[in-house]
């Protein structure tokens, strides 16, 4: 319409643009603050977060607290060595258990799979990835703690794995698809199998990509609480078996938070320092990795 | 002349398409053949056939014979891997692997198979490079880059990773599409010396270059063969009025 207008009056239609210039402006004006007010709304509550966890915990952080076990109830001093070693343990076998099958699948989705299996595939690792970590707590639980009759590091580290595969699976199939398919077909036109091709091509071009979404994939379940609860248990103690409870630093924070004692609250607030700090530091590696990946 | 390929009743459907209808051609060894035709004939998809790389598009069907020799190679037992080392495949934009440097690229079709003995591989790599004419450029930084390479360059260097794994038949999908004049017409003289060498089927959307590197040109409309002979008399006297119309510009 206006466009209309213009052509037949473009005099009256620049007086129009006039007018209502300052309008615009205030109108700019208006939105440019309603939007930068709701993005200080996104980073006000991680602030929040980070300034008070660093108030509360920075005064327990010591040599102590990485080198020691609680203390018995009254005495003083103490860490959470066990906890964090512990989350360590648990951490790494998820990862043996998690990331091959993840990428295994991803590749099998990306690059061998039928349309229609896929399409199942891929909605089932949605559906894994939204169900909520206690209940995969309860599955690892009813699966392993049960019949092996005790709570162990093996059952919590099922656990983080079932959490950890959806994840690596569809970044890692993403990160496949951008693979551009001339260089498949580069390959296999020289005479190379599609399975070499998948691994020394395919996956070694999404190489960056893929390490981001299993870092990724880390930082999401080094913080996992729930699934824990009734699988690794926790531990007062050190313990590195994998059939025995095992101490975890969420875990241990959880425990130390809700008891009643000023000097455990003290330690739960370092731990929670020393989480927060790791998976900042994870989620800044895998956003380098991932912006390295790009540039290639 | 006796035929290295030899189509026969060659058809292709993608889904409910059929893209390339009933085509017998034969490719006579030792000698250059293009295919040409407007966008959407099927040259491509005819190509592609030839090694088998419809094999990993969802949906698409290949019926007929292509003869390798005496060998049909869509027949039962024979694998796809080893028709794909005899008969490579160069592609329209080119494609170097990116994270390799220009050395690994030529020797790659080795490399990624996972066998390669060292003086070899240099003898290969130099060998590959001398007969694509781009050893000279790039003898002094074989361990650079690749991407760092030219178009031109680039397209040469996969020609050389191509006639690296020593294949009797090369598959050119429009070569040259992507290049500047000059390296258009180095591609075009490289053509003209591995002939005697290779069996060259090419793709092209460039009817001059058609004329100038090819003995045998086959002209594709709407999934069909509409005409195949010799270069020189189809361009100048052909036999169908659709080809001479093609030719002339008249459509396309």
């Amino acid at each position: 319409m206006s466009s209309m207008t213009s052509t037949s009056q473009p005099a009256v239609e620049q007086t129009n643009n006039m007018r209502s210039l300052p309008l615009r402006h205030a109108k700019n004006s208006l939105m440019t603050i309603l939007m930068g007010g709701a993005l200080l709304a996104v980073l006000f509550p991680l602030g929040l977060i980070f300034v008070h966890i660093v108030k509360m915990g920075i005064s327990s952080i010591s040599l102590d607290f990485f080198i020691h076990i609680p203390q018995p109830t009254g005495e003083a001093g103490g860490g959470m060595a066990n906890g964090m070693f512990g989350s360590l343990v648990l951490i790494g076998m998820a990862s043996l258990m998690g990331i091959p099958v993840g990428i295994f699948g991803a590749i099998y989705l990306s690059e061998y799979g039928g349309s229609r299996i896929s399409t199942v595939i891929r909605f089932c690792a949605d559906v894994l990835s939204g169900i909520p970590s206690i209940i995969t707590g309860m599955v690892a639980y009813s699966m392993l703690v049960v019949p092996m009759k005790g709570f162990s590091a093996l059952a919590g580290a099922f656990a983080l794995a079932l959490i950890m595969i959806p994840i690596v699976l569809r970044t890692t199939e993403e990160q496949l698809k951008m693979v551009p398919t001339s260089l498949r077909e580069a390959s296999l036109a020289l005479g190379v199998p599609l399975w070499r091709t998948t691994l020394k091509v395919t996956l070694r071009s999404a190489l960056t990509g893929v390490l981001t979404g299993i870092l990724l994939a880390i930082a999401r379940v080094a913080g996992e609480t729930a699934p824990l609860l009734f699988t690794a248990l926790g531990n007062q103690f050190w313990s590195s078996s994998l059939t025995q409870p095992i101490a975890a630093l969420p875990l241990q924070i959880f425990n130390f938070a809700i008891s009643p004692y000023e000097d455990w609250h003290r330690l739960a607030w370092a731990g929670a320092l020393v989480l927060v700090v790791t998976m900042f530091a994870l989620s800044l590696t895998a956003r380098y990795f991932g912006r390295t990946g790009h540039k290639n | 002349m006796n035929s290295k390929v030899k189509l026969d009743d060659l058809n292709v459907h993608f889904g409910g398409t059929h893209a390339v209808k009933g085509v017998d051609i034969d490719f006579p060894a030792n000698s250059v053949t293009a295919i040409i035709g407007p966008s959407g004939c099927g040259k491509s998809t005819v190509l592609r056939a030839i090694n088998r790389m419809h094999d990993m598009t969802p949906g698409a069907q290949v019926s007929g014979r292509i003869l390798l020799d005496d060998t049909d190679i869509y027949g039962r037992g024979i694998d796809p891997v080893a028709i794909r080392r005899k008969i490579g495949m160069v592609f329209q934009k080119p494609n170097p692997f990116p994270a390799m440097s220009i050395y690994d690229n030529v020797i790659a079709g080795y490399k990624l198979n996972g066998r390669t003995r060292r003086d070899e591989a240099d003898e290969i790599v130099e060998s590959s490079l001398q007969r694509v004419a781009l050893w000279d450029e790039v003898k002094d930084r074989l361990k650079s880059n690749a991407m760092e390479l030219s178009g031109g360059q680039q397209q040469r260097l996969c020609i050389a990773r191509t006639i690296a794994v020593r294949p009797e038949v090369i598959l050119m999908d429009e070569p040259a599409s992507a290049l500047d004049p000059l390296s258009t017409l180095k591609i075009e003289e490289l053509i003209e010396e591995l002939k005697e060498r290779y069996t060259i089927i090419i793709v092209t959307h460039n009817m001059q270059q058609a004329a100038r590197v090819s003995d045998v040109t086959a002209f594709f409309y709407l999934g069909e063969l509409i005409e195949c002979g010799v270069t020189k008399k189809l361009f100048t006297t052909p036999d169908k009025k659709q080809t001479e119309d093609y030719i002339t510009g008249r459509f396309g």
